[in-house]
């Protein structure tokens, strides 16, 4: 095993339309340099092996598991986490029809759920159902969850 | 979080990334290339692999490329499987491609990294073993190109400090009838089981397996017999099952005797979809 020690890096981030700088190791996961540099803990460690999504993020428009990201992957991209989202459709939908129990999955459902509707103003459920299948909730609110995301677009898209 | 620190290096072209892998080695570092890098983030999480130095591919042009040159389909190796999906230019792939891991996941899933990564399944590689696609990697000694069915025995035999740049389909496999259907065990979103592609060129079915042993595979000897039209599709298949490299995958997804069972049931559905128009679940 090598001895020589790695550098560090002192990397620009762009968050929730903020810049922010961090110093980190080129090893960071990108849900560790949010939650522990920047502060924004709403992307929720879960398995931290991509299987459950409650790390989601959005990367330049398209959902992310941000502990599948290196930090330093994501300099110059646009990032955007749950603190950015503000009284967004999405958040008063899952608020309205009850689509979390304990909560910890919601901003990384909400993420999702934001992208998908960004990208897919009008999509049919197989894409709904596709794109949720990412998110893993074990209090089992799939159904409040669909029914959050559908009544979005009923109220007509994510505006 | 990983436990170990690495550099990062983010080349931008074929020659650069093979020369800096020469001499990180030459330094006595253990560099590995990196697209996606989901596989060395998960693994490297549980300290089953180490590196002290990334070189991420991203940045190389032709790991991005994607689209037909000449009547080829340029496939490059730093692709998100999603992409794929999103821009189907050749519809086997779409159709394996977005059966891996969850969508979320295949924005960061890349080409390169399925077919070149340690997990058994790597299904990303069948639709390119079934159209005898050609591998362009890259090295030290420049750029080869390369039959993929001569490079890939059980894993892409890369030689050291040599990467993955692009994969190479002639136009004329990219519209052939095809199926591929993946079988979990429960669920649709649970962990794969089996999954089997099957393409048709030439009147000839060609089929590729993947999670029925540790490795992705093609048969000719399966195929020989799967063809054979003089006897049952129930025939054909046990006695196709007399070529399948050994061992039978046997683990907590499911028992060598249960993927046996699900591949022959699978594979008398390929046969009755293609020789009479239906699939039959």
């Amino acid at each position: 095993m090598s001895k020589r020690k790695p550098k560090r890096w002192m990397i620009d981030l762009k968050v929730n339309g903020e810049e922010y700088e961090a110093d980190i190791h080129a090893s960071d996961l990108l849900l560790h340099v949010l939650r522990e540099k920047l502060g924004l803990t709403g992307a929720k460690p879960g398995c931290l092996n991509g299987d459950c999504g409650a790390c989601t993020v959005i990367m330049n428009g398209k959902p992310m598991k941000s502990c599948l990201v290196l930090a330093i992957e994501a300099v110059g991209t646009d990032i955007l986490t749950i603190e950015g989202l503000i009284h967004s459709p999405i958040q008063k939908a899952f608020i309205e029809h009850f689509a979390f129990q304990c909560g910890y999955c919601t901003p990384g459902f909400i993420m999702n759920c934001q992208a998908l509707l960004s990208q897919h103003p009008d999509p049919d459920l197989e894409t709904i159902k596709q794109w949720l299948s990412s998110n893993i909730c074990r209090c089992t609110s799939y159904q409040e969850i669909e029914k959050a995301v559908t009544s979005v677009l009923k109220q007509g898209g994510n505006e | 979080m990983i436990s170990y620190d690495f550099d990062y290096y983010k080349p931008t072209s074929i020659k650069e990334a093979a020369e800096l892998h020469q001499r990180l080695v030459s330094e006595g570092r253990k560099p590995k290339f990196f697209s996606g890098g989901t596989e060395i983030i998960t693994l490297g999480r549980l300290n089953l692999i180490y590196t002290d130095a990334i070189i991420d591919i991203k940045g190389i042009p032709e790991c991005k490329r994607w689209g037909f040159e000449k009547n080829e389909l340029i496939a490059g190796a730093a692709l998100s499987l999603s992409l794929l999906e999103e821009e189907p230019h050749f519809p086997l792939l779409k159709q394996t491609a977005s059966e891996v891991a969850d969508y979320t996941s295949r924005n960061k899933i890349t080409l390169g990294g399925n077919v070149c990564g340690q997990v058994f399944y790597r299904e990303a590689v069948l639709p390119f073993l079934l159209a005898e696609s050609d591998v362009i990697v890259g090295g030290r000694k420049g750029v080869r190109r390369v039959p993929i069915r001569t490079m890939f025995h059980q894993e892409l035999t890369l030689e050291p400090g040599e990467f993955l740049v692009q994969i190479i389909t002639e136009e004329a496999y990219i519209d052939a009838p095809f199926l591929s259907v993946k079988k979990r065990q429960q669920w649709e979103t649970g962990y794969p089981l089996i999954t089997v592609a099957s393409l048709k060129k030439d009147n000839f079915l060609r089929f590729a397996f993947s999670g029925v042993c540790a490795f992705p595979f093609r048969s000719d000897e399966m195929e020989q017999v799967l063809n054979d039209a003089t006897m049952t599709y129930e025939d054909r298949v046990l006695k196709s099952f007399n070529y399948l490299p050994k061992p039978i995958l046997n683990d907590v997804e499911g028992s060598d005797e249960y993927r046996l069972f699900v591949l022959k049931n699978t594979l008398v559905d390929f046969l009755k979809h293609f020789e009479s128009g239906g699939v039959h679940e």
